[in-house]
Order: structure tokens, then sequence, then C-alpha cells
């Protein structure tokens, strides 16, 4: 199967083999468990006085969509349902009250994501209150306990597929962080034992239970009211899932946002420090390239899908062959045989995973030291326990000394050095916007450096610009200066593109949508006087004043090499009136003639005057017709 | 065809003080030629070896003079012959003169092509440490310019290459011949690098040519008002190991031409009618949208996709620190100046300048090609010369666009619980270690800089070609000494810092974490190929060598079901799990091996084994979660053998108990309980 037909996004270089293995390997089934109760739809700001004040509900709905198209594109192949709680309706396959699983037609409750979904859960709030509607669901007098029945239908939902094979999660979506809180007495005890008994049955199938709370200014979520019981946190690990004080909704929505995502590690490494220290590690890829999805020929007529089928066969005899394990390569024109064995064997070349080399100071690392997408690891304790207090220590180490680490990623496909940089945590009202790790930079061997720079050495010294100029040139750095710039502030137009298209006609829409270019220059900005005259100052001072005019003279000369080649079309014009040449054609003297005068004909003629000289009379003779 | 056709003179110093990397010179020459053996098969290459005992050169005996220069190998077209020519290098007696190789080099060089035009080079590997011959008339340095002038006339380049063992003193001999190279370097017809240890030695020549093309010529457009021209090319692109073409047997041995080439054929068939082909005018491209597939016909995506116009645009200047050296995406392109453009010389070095001294970056959008389907952003980066005659240019790196990133969240290092921060003395060990396995230390080359490293796979794929065409049963030969210093810390700094290490691994204490022994796959920690048993023993404790011990047996011992210990082999190899597909061997041999001792066995004598078998890997299959194997195995040897008499053996599992697997058992099956329960009772014709 061809996954990028045109080629558009491939460079030289393929896609990694990691990120294939971690698209396939870590499929992934989630139930979001939202809750719908009214205190949901209460204002989420305090002193806000705008008309329109967003609720908790809007703002995961809006999570939620925007994490179903991230999804759709990057992974199509992961499950999702929705899951209400605290509604007035109730649809589920138990029957339980006060549960509302929202799917649209075509689709099974929990099933990868599709166009109709994401079109229609985005515009869920104007629908919400008239089809599902909300209600407090634990309340004294009733037994009704809406929690314990969202677990069950969540639960209920995951049971396809293996857990050896799919993580399944449960993420539930609350600000409340007292659900049994108006009722009292046996039946609140009662009613939080079943619960919790439900969320540790989920858990014990594997399944893991996540909370994304939702807290306001005033008033700070509390866990250890019920929920650190349900999905079972001890101590220390409350605080980690403690959200930020909500300062502002964006940043809660952000938060939320990467909450959302699982991370799924690409491999676990084992990363020698020493002979006698050797640490556990976990990659992930942060940086990837997303390209647009694979794609699938299809029978133009019924539309259905076609199967490729390889085969291989013999080019001397034309038999048709098993896969054959053999490979071979040309050498000083002898063919050298190698079995697939010994191929891997010679690609292995070091034992280890990761090995340290040494550290070097960070200004060693060069900015065309990069051949590939980072990867970042994180310690793990899981296998080799202790991993993590090394893997701590050396990484403040690293940061205080300003050195990365030079380290042999022994990857049997591609054995590599690699640049070990230590990043330290950095975090904003948001959450966290860099992780603490280390980043694993791919250095390039001295075979995949060039040194194009020297390939027009002059004789003489090369120019450098004076003082002057780079004072001019520093004043246009700082009047161009995109302030706050950061790197993913661009989204990729191609691909919003692609999938603009393939949305509108997944939808069977007409219109195809318009995609704004973010990457276009601000050209307002750069009309904008101040620049204008920076730019102008640092052109004549590098170009002198009367560029434009050389330029322009530069244009003209070009124009004047044009009317030379015109003016000898025009002499072999002329040359080639000298001769009858269909006369010549049909008597079979064309091949009596010279190779100049031959051209004179096909230049008069604009025809290419290239190759031999049978090659020139049968271009003549074509031409006359003959 | 011969467009990039190079012709190339190796002069190597082969002098007493050199004798110590001879071995080092001999492979990368070697590998040089190797490569050229497989991609320019054209080429030309001559040996002069100088600092010998002899002499034999033309100009010797022209002459008179340019003693100790011998030409191992006349310029001729790559082969054994020149392989042959650089092995076992004779150890020279006298100290060697660089200049006489060179005019030797030179004089091969215009004595074959005069003033054919194609690429010509010298090649350069000395110490440069002796006093160099002083010439009949003038300077030294008149001579290298005199050297450098024919050089120039006919187009001849030189790469030199000085290696010097790290520490040796400067002296003066040492820094007058430096000048002379680096004056060589001034008349821009050369390339001087200095090496001081074996391994960079092997990483300092450019063992394969790549003709330098440019990603784009055009505008660097600053504005609409104001562009700078520019070529862009690559500076980075990996080297990959070269694709083998699979290989044919099947020709007759007597046909001396046959390619044994395989040609691959795709064949598209209708999921309908699996015998029909669907010609390729019949099929259409499906773009996946989530489960949904979405049939485009070329044309129409050519009308509505994304088609930016060629260029190369300023976006604005960013603070160096704004930009993660993480986010570099891919290899690095290198933006020069265009060629003669002394305007766009000036404007590039002043940009680049004003960036460097005021750390700043350009963000760029490029579009290289008219046609092009997307766009990319890159950073740019000052890269100032410090060589006077090249050109200041600079870097351009692909940043990720916000679809590209993935923010995961991670545990802040500062709120870990105390057990996985390190205490004060292991701080304190962590922070000597980092400091002491320094690879940058002041006074000395960087090790391991990249741009001298070597690519040891590729080393070794080509030695061990080259082995083979000599030999074609050879084993895959170990690792070069100097290029285990790639992936290995230097045992001598090992030694060194000894204390140092032990007292690291003193203070932390790694423990296996028991509750894991039986991790997945995936998981695996360390490869367990043969040679890396040694390497497992080292592991601390002895209580971890047990845990490895199981957890990845040697290899030796697994791969096969024997007659002895059929349940035994099967779990070994099941426990090998070096990979997914080790599961399926070990599921497929065990299959087999069942089905054959069924098929064999007389009176029963072997139902008990078989029993066992089964038993073994009925479980094994619960636990791989790979109930479809089991019970596809169960059902067909049922079907194949309850009509014969082997039907006795399913009245034993079925007193056992051992049926299919079942949902209950493994999630994954399809077989209810019942189904299961009832498997040995179908109604089926019984031959009893």
């Amino acid at each position: 199967m061809d996954l990028d037909p045109e080629g558009i996004f491939r460079d030289d270089s393929d896609e990694e083999d990691d990120s294939v293995q971690e698209r396939e390997a870590n499929k992934e089934m989630v139930v979001y468990l939202i809750d719908a109760s009214p205190k949901m739809f209460t204002p989420a700001g305090v002193n806000q006085t705008d008309e329109m004040e967003e609720t908790h509900f809007h703002t995961i709905a809006n999570c939620i969509t925007q994490s179903l198209k991230t999804q759709i594109v990057g992974r199509s192949y992961d499950e999702v349902a929705i899951c209400f709680f605290n509604t007035k309706e109730k649809k589920n396959l138990q029957d339980l009250a006060g549960v509302y699983v929202y799917n649209v037609s075509d689709r099974e409750p929990l099933d990868r994501p599709d166009a109709r979904l994401i079109k229609e859960f985005s515009s869920i709030q104007d629908s919400f209150m008239s089809n599902i509607g909300s209600r407090y669901g634990i309340t004294s007098g009733s037994r009704e306990n809406t929690l314990h029945n969202a677990l069950w239908v969540a639960q209920a939902l995951l049971r396809k597929g293996s857990v050896k094979t799919v993580s399944k999660r449960i993420l539930i979506f609350t600000n409340e962080d007292d659900p049994f809180g108006g009722i009292t007495g046996a039946v609140k005890t009662d009613m939080i034992r079943t619960t919790i008994q439900r969320a540790r049955d989920a858990q014990d199938l594997g399944l893991s239970i996540e909370l994304l709370p939702l807290s306001r200014p005033d008033e700070k979520f509390n866990m250890s009211l019920f929920y650190a019981d349900l999905i079972g946190l001890e101590g220390d690990e409350i605080a980690q899932y403690l959200p930020s004080s909500g300062e502002k909704l964006e940043d809660m929505t952000n938060q939320l946002k990467k909450r959302m995502m699982k991370k799924r590690k690409v491999k676990t490494l084992a990363f020698a420090i020493t002979n006698d220290v050797c640490i556990e590690v976990n990659s992930y890829a942060l940086v990837r390239q997303t390209t647009p999805g694979a794609i699938t020929w299809l029978d133009s007529i019924s539309n259905l899908p076609l199967k490729a089928e390889r085969s291989f066969i013999c080019n001397d005899t034309g038999a048709l062959l098993q896969d054959p394990q053999k490979r071979f390569q040309l050498y000083n024109d002898k063919i050298i045989k190698f079995s697939v064995r010994e191929l891997s064997d010679v690609k292995r070349v070091s034992s280890h995973h990761l090995r340290l080399l040494g550290f070097k100071p960070l200004d060693c690392l060069k900015d065309y030291h990069n051949l590939r997408p980072s990867t970042f690891i994180y310690p793990s304790d899981e296998q080799i326990v202790g991993s993590t207090r090394v893997f701590v220590a050396l990484h403040s180490s690293m940061l205080r000394l300003g050195r990365f680490a030079l380290a042999f990623y022994g990857n049997p496909t591609r054995p590599q050095l690699v640049a070990l940089v230590a990043q330290e945590e950095v975090t904003s009202s948001g959450g966290q916007i860099e992780p603490p790790g280390m980043h694993m930079i791919h250095l390039p061997y001295s075979d995949d450096v060039r040194y194009p720079e020297e390939v027009h050495m002059t004789s003489g010294d090369a120019l450098r610009a004076t003082d002057e100029q780079i004072k001019k040139a520093s004043n246009l750095l700082r009047r161009i200066d995109l302030k706050n710039f950061s790197v993913c502030q661009f989204a990729n137009p191609a691909l919003q593109r692609h999938y603009g298209i393939l949305e509108a006609l997944a939808l069977g829409e007409d219109e195809m949508p318009d995609v704004n270019d973010e990457t276009l220059p601000d050209a307002e900005g750069l009309s904008r006087p101040g620049v204008v005259k920076a730019i102008d100052e640092f052109k004549a001072s590098v170009y002198g004043e009367n560029y434009d005019q050389d330029e322009a003279e530069a244009a003209a000369a070009k124009a004047g090499a044009s009317k030379k080649r015109k003016a000898s079309t025009d002499a072999a014009a002329q040359k080639s009136a000298a001769y009858d040449w269909a006369e010549l054609a049909d008597t079979g003297k064309l091949k009596d003639m010279t190779v100049v005068e031959l051209k004179s004909y096909l230049t008069a003629h604009d025809l290419p005057v290239s190759g031999k000289k049978e090659a020139l009379i049968s271009r003549i003779l074509t031409h006359l017709g003959k | 065809m011969a467009r990039n056709k190079e012709a190339l003179v190796l002069l190597l110093d082969v002098g007493p003080s050199m004798c110590g990397v001879l071995q080092e010179v001999e492979n990368i020459c070697s590998t040089l030629v190797h490569k050229k053996l497989v991609y320019s098969r054209s080429d030309e290459v001559g040996v002069v070896l100088f600092g010998t005992e002899e002499t034999c050169n033309e100009l010797a005996k022209e002459l008179g003079g340019y003693k100790h220069v011998v030409v191992a190998r006349d310029i001729k077209v790559v082969d054994e012959g020149t392989t042959h020519a650089l092995q076992n290098l004779p150890r020279g007696t006298s100290p060697g003169d660089f200049l006489d190789a060179v005019v030797v080099g030179l004089d091969m060089l215009i004595r074959k092509f005069g003033n054919a035009k194609g690429k010509q080079r010298l090649c350069l590997i000395t110490d440069a440490k002796h006093p160099l011959r002083d010439p009949p008339q003038g300077t030294k340095e008149d001579q290298v310019d005199t050297i450098a002038d024919q050089m120039k006339r006919h187009e001849i380049k030189m790469d030199c290459i000085v290696f010097r063992e790290s520490g040796v003193c400067h002296n003066a001999v040492m820094d007058e011949n430096d000048q002379l190279l680096y004056h060589f370097r001034e008349r821009s017809v050369a390339k001087v690098v200095q090496v001081d240890s074996p391994t960079s030695l092997l990483g300092a020549l450019r063992t394969r040519n790549v003709l330098p093309v440019t990603v784009f010529r055009g505008d660097l457009e600053v504005s609409s008002n104001f562009k700078i021209k520019v070529w862009a090319y690559k500076k980075t692109s990996e080297e990959k190991f070269p694709t083998l073409k699979k290989y044919s047997d099947k020709a007759p041995a007597s046909d001396k031409f046959a390619s044994h080439e395989v040609k691959v054929d795709y064949e598209y068939k209708s999921v309908l009618e699996p015998d029909m082909v669907v010609p390729p005018d019949q099929r259409i491209k499906g773009y996946l949208y989530g489960p949904q597939v979405v049939p485009i016909s070329s044309a129409e995506w050519e009308a509505v996709k994304f088609k930016p116009e060629k260029g190369v645009k300023l976006l604005g200047f960013a603070d160096r620190s704004s930009i993660s050296r993480h986010h570099f995406m891919k290899d690095v392109f290198s933006f020069v100046p265009e060629p003669g453009n002394t305007r766009a010389s000036v404007a590039v070095s002043a940009l680049a300048r004003a960036m460097d001294e005021m750390s700043k970056v350009a963000i760029l959008r490029c579009v290289w090609r008219q046609g092009q389907g997307n766009v990319a952003l890159g950073v740019l980066t000052p890269n100032i010369s410090s060589v006077k005659n090249v050109p200041d240019s600079f870097y351009l790196n692909i940043l990720p666009f916000a679809e590209d990133i993935r923010e995961f969240q991670f545990r802040s290092f500062s709120n870990l619980p105390s057990s996985s921060r390190p205490t004060e003395e292991q701080q304190e060990a962590a922070d000597k270690l980092v400091k002491m396995l320094d690879l940058a230390p002041p006074g000395r080359e960087e090790i391991l800089k990249p741009d001298f490293t070597p690519n040891p796979m590729l080393e070794r794929f080509y030695s061990f070609l080259d082995l083979k065409s000599k030999q074609p049963d050879a084993k895959v030969p170990p690792v070069d000494k100097c290029l285990k210093r790639i992936m290995e810390p230097d045992p001598d700094v090992v030694d060194y810092q000894a204390p140092l290490i032990k007292n690291l691994g003193n203070s932390f204490e790694l423990k296996e974490n028991p509750k894991k022994k039986k991790a997945r796959t995936q998981d695996r920690l360390i490869y367990a190929g043969a040679d890396d048993q040694s390497k497992l023993l080292e592991e601390p404790s002895a209580k971890q060598i047990g845990v490895m011990g199981i957890l990845y047996p040697p290899t030796e011992k697994v791969g096969e079901i024997g007659d002895n210990n059929p349940v035994q082999d099967f779990e070994a190899m099941l426990a090998q799990r070096s990979s997914p597909a080790w599961v399926q061997k070990a599921i497929d041999e065990m299959q087999k091996y069942t089905t054959a001792l069924l098929q064999n066995s007389r009176e029963g004598d072997d139902y008990q084994k078989a029993l066992e078998c089964v038993v073994a890997l009925r479980k094994a299959c619960i636990i791989e979660q790979e109930p479809k194997e089991f019970n596809v195995f169960l059902t067909n040897l049922y079907e194949r053998f309850r009509t014969v008499d082997v039907a006795k053996f399913f009245q034993l599992l079925w007193s056992k108990n051992i049926s299919l697997i079942n949902k209950e058992e493994a999630p994954d099956s399809d077989v209810t309980e019942e189904m299961a329960r009832s498997f040995y009772l179908k109604p089926e014709p019984s031959s009893q």
C-alpha cells in the first residue's frame, strides 16, 4: 500500500520505523464520561460580567471536539465512546438511569471517530438541553447512583478487545468534588462503597480510570473528599492530580487537552551509564512529522477496496519465486551474495540500547548536527528499580554544568551517535510547556556532513560585511522582530487543506473549505514605514544606491541575450533557406551534408539540435513529414 | 554518465612516525576504494607512498631527487589491484617529505590527463612532523605557490589530513609545515583537516563523492522590495545502508550473463472477484478519514489541493532562545550567497553577523519548487566562516508545525517521592562523572566529533563486502578496534576513572523489579545476542544475573523443539521473547511437533507425551493471548485424526478436560464455554 502517492510529504529520509511501530502497538479505547449535572452548566468564571459566560460543560465539549479532530488525523484507529451522566434521558444497553451514551448513525457506541460524529458533537450544546437534559443524579430520597451507573456502562462499553493489545481508559470530567455530598447516613456510605468497588473491578480488568477535575477560582476541587479513593491515589500522588487553580479558562483547556492525550512510549531502552550501572528509560516521540494518512486503492467502478498482491519473478527465467531470502550487491562487477541473517549481523554493531560515552559542553552541538526529529527520554522504574534516581542526578548535573551526554544508540536498523540534551521543566499558568527529561538528538556521521559552503571558494578573500553594514542589519533585525515566537504556532496549511477536503467529501458537502495559510509573511507589518525604512537603509548599505537600476540593466542584458539567440536563429534560417530540403530528403542526400548544415535547418525550425547525425537526419525527416 | 567521474591520487605518508596508524590509513583508503567499486566503477585511483626506504617514481628517474617516494600504483580504473596496493603498506624508514609527494602526484595526474577536463583530486595523509627538503631556488612558500598555480591551471583539488596524536608538543617544524598546508588552503586549492585519534582519522576522509546539487536557487525575500540571491544545498544528508537486491538462484549455472535479479510485481485484485486483476486505469485512490475511505481521482485532487507559490520568504526574526534545539526536524540545509554575486555575499554576511551578535534567528517559509504540495517552516541560523576565502552563510533547519507536536505531560522531577530523588552524596557522584568523562577536554581536539566520526555499520559492511568477494562463505568479522571507540567508552579512560565509576556504582542501588519478571516481549531490555553474553555477566549483583539468565536464556539452546524435552524446549523458546515473532515461531514449532508425534505414534505409546505438549501449548496460548492459534490447531487436529485410530487420544484429552480455549479464559477467543464443553461431542459420524 502506498502511503503517500505524490511523495510530497516525503523527503529522502523515510518514515521513522519507530513511529509506525508506535501506531500499531498502542491502539487505544477511551470512554469519555462527562458529568452533565446542572453544576456543570453554571458559569465557570467568578467576577465576569460578560453575557456569554463559559461553562465547564462548554469547555469540555470544546476539548473533546478538538481532541476528536486531532485523533481522526493522527490516530484514527483508536476508538472512542462519549457518555454523559446525570442526565434526564437515559440511553444505554443496561438501561440504567441517568446515563446517556452519545452516538451518531452508522456507528457503534465505541468505535473510531468519524466525520459525522465530530460534526454533530461540535454543536452538541445547542441541542443538549432539549434532547438529553441535565439534572442532579444523586439526591437524597432516590436510591439512584448515577456515577456508579456511569462506570458500569463505561466498563461494559470497553468489553471488546483484549487488554493485552489495547489500552483502555475511562476519563471522567467533572467539577463536583463531592458527588455524594447531598445525601447522608447509611445510604451514603453504602453508595460510596459500591461505587468504589465498581471502580476497583474495572481497574482489576485492566481499565485505567482517570479524572479530569475542573475547579473554579473560588473553590478548589478537593480530591481527598472522594475521587482519590475512586481512582486509588495515595499521599503525594494527589498533588499531581490537582488542577492548577484555573485562573484562566484557557489554561484549563490547555491542561485538559494535554491530559486527554495518553502518553505513548515508543520503546523501553536500557541506558548503560557505566559497565555496572544500567538504567531503564522510556522513549517518546514528542515531535514527529504528521503526514496525511494512508491511501488505499479502490476499484473506480464499485469504490470497493482492492487487495494488493505481491509476487516475485526471476528476471532471468521468469519463474515465480517465494520470497527470496538471499540478497546481493554488485561489487567490482561481481555478484556478492548475503543472507538476511548476515546483513542483520553486520548491522548489529552494539549490544546495548544506549551506551554513555561521555559529556561535552553544549556549544559542541552545532546547528547542523541534525538528521531526524528528536526523541524524548524519561526514566522508568518499572523493571529496574532505582533508574529514576540515577537519571535525575545526571539530569541535574548536566543542566548545572551546561553539558550534554554523548551516547551510542544501538538501534539495530540504524545504529547512531546521539546527543542527550537535558531539558529543564518549563511551566506556565497553562501547565507544563516542556517536560523534564532528555532530548535524544540524532547526530550525523562524517559521511553525512557536506561542505556546500566550500564549493564556491573564491580565490581571493571572501567578502565580509563592514561594521556599518552590520549595524544596519541589526537595525533591520530589531524592526522585523517576531515577539513571543513559538515553534508550534503555525498549522500546516497543506495538512489542513488535505483534511478539510476529506471532511467535506466525507460529509458529502459540495463546498470545498477555504484554509487560511498562516505561514505567509505579515504583509501589513512589513509595509509599516519604520520597517520599510530599515529595509531600504540596509539595502542601500549592502547593495549600493543604484542596485535597482543595475538589476534592470541586468534584466535588459538578459533580454539582449535572447535577442542574440533570435539573431542566430535568423542566420540559420537564411543559411537553411539556401537548400531545398525536401528534394535533398527525397534523393537521400541528407546523409552527405555536414552536421553544421543539418543543424541550421533544425535551428531555423526551432527543433532540438542534440544527438548523432542519424538522429538529426531522422528528426529532419519527421519534420518534413517523410 | 561519467559526469561525476573522478581521478584520485592517494598520497600516503608511511614514514616511521606514521607506523602506529598505518592500519587505519589502510582501512580508510580501502573503504574509499570499496565504495568506488560499488558506486563509481569508472573512477581511477593511483597510490603514492612517501617516507619509504626505496624510491620509485618518474620524476626521480627523469630529474633525480624526489627520494623516498614510491608510486605503488599508477592511476588506473579501480579493481582488486587497487585494494591490493593498499594492503600491508610497507613500514617506511625515512621521514616523509609531503611536498615531494604532492609534486609526484600532481605530475602523475598531469601526465595522464593533460588538459582533459574531469574531476581530479589529490588526497594527502601525513603527520607533517618532519622538516621538508629546501627547494633548489626560492623559499618553500614560493614552491607551494608554484604548485598551487599548477593545480589551479588543471583544476586539481587537494584534501590534506594531518594526523598527530593528542599530547604531541608542537614544534617549529610542525608549525612551518602547517603554515605551508594552510597556504595551499588560502590559495583555494586545498582543504586541511587536523585529527588526533585513529578513530577520527577514519572519519576524516570523505569516502564517497556526492555531487553537490542545489535544492533551490533564487531569492531570499526579506520584503517584496528587498531580495537576496541565494543557493540552497543540503548540509547534512544521511548516507544510507545500500539497498541490496533480491537474489534469484533460478538461472542455470551455465548462464554467465544471468542478472540473478528478482522483479517484484504488484497486482491489484478486486475483493469480490479474487481472480480478476484490476488494471491501473480502473483504480482510484481512496484517502482514509477515520473509518471512512474517500475516493478521489488524481485529477480532482490536483484541482483542489494546496498549491503554494515557489519562493523563500522571511517571516521575521526571533530570539535564538525561542527555538529549542530539539525542534529541529530533519537534515539540515545550507544557504550560500549566489556564487559570483558580490552584493549577495555582503548582504548575507551582514545579516549573518548581525544575527550572530544579537543571538537572533530568522524564520522562513520555504517552497523549494513550483508545484510542491506543501510548505516548510525553517529557522535560519548564521554560519560565520572562520576561513578567509569561504563566504559567510546560513544553516536552515526545518521546524515542526502545530500538528507535529505532541504535548505529553510528565511528572515533574521536583515532586518525585524522595525514594526517586538522589541524595546529596549521589548527586555529587553524578556531578563528578559528568565532569570527569569529558569528551572535549581543554587543549585537545573534541573526541568523537560527528564531523570526523565514521559510520561503524557502513565501515563494517564495506569491509565485509570486500572479504566476501574473496571468501564467499566468510563469517561476519567482529567490529574493528577503532570503530569500537564509537560505540563504547574508551577503556583507557574507563580504567583511569575507575574509582570514580565504581563510586557511582556504589552510590546507587539498582534492582530488578521482582514483580516484572515476565515482562512483555517489547519491554526486553538487553539484546541477547550470542556475543553479548559476557555483557550480561557484567551486571552488578549475582541475583540479577539469575534474573537475566531466566529472562534471556542463551540463544543457542532454543530455536528447535527436540524429542527429549519438547515441553521445556517450547517454554524456552517462548521465554526467548526477542521479538513477537518468537512466540509465533514457538507455537508453530510446537504444533508441528505434536502433529508429527501423533502421526508417527504406534498404539498410543506417545499419547502421554503428546498430551503434555497439547497442555503446554494450550497454556501458552492463553498466556500469550493467542487463543485462535490453539483453537484452530485443535480443531484441525481433531478433524484430521478423529476418524483414524488416534481418536483414542481425543478421549484422553476429553477426560482431562482439555478442550478449546473459551472466552472466559482469553477475551480474544470467540468460543463460548458451552462450545468448548461440547467440542468432542459434536454429532459426527464416529468411526468406532
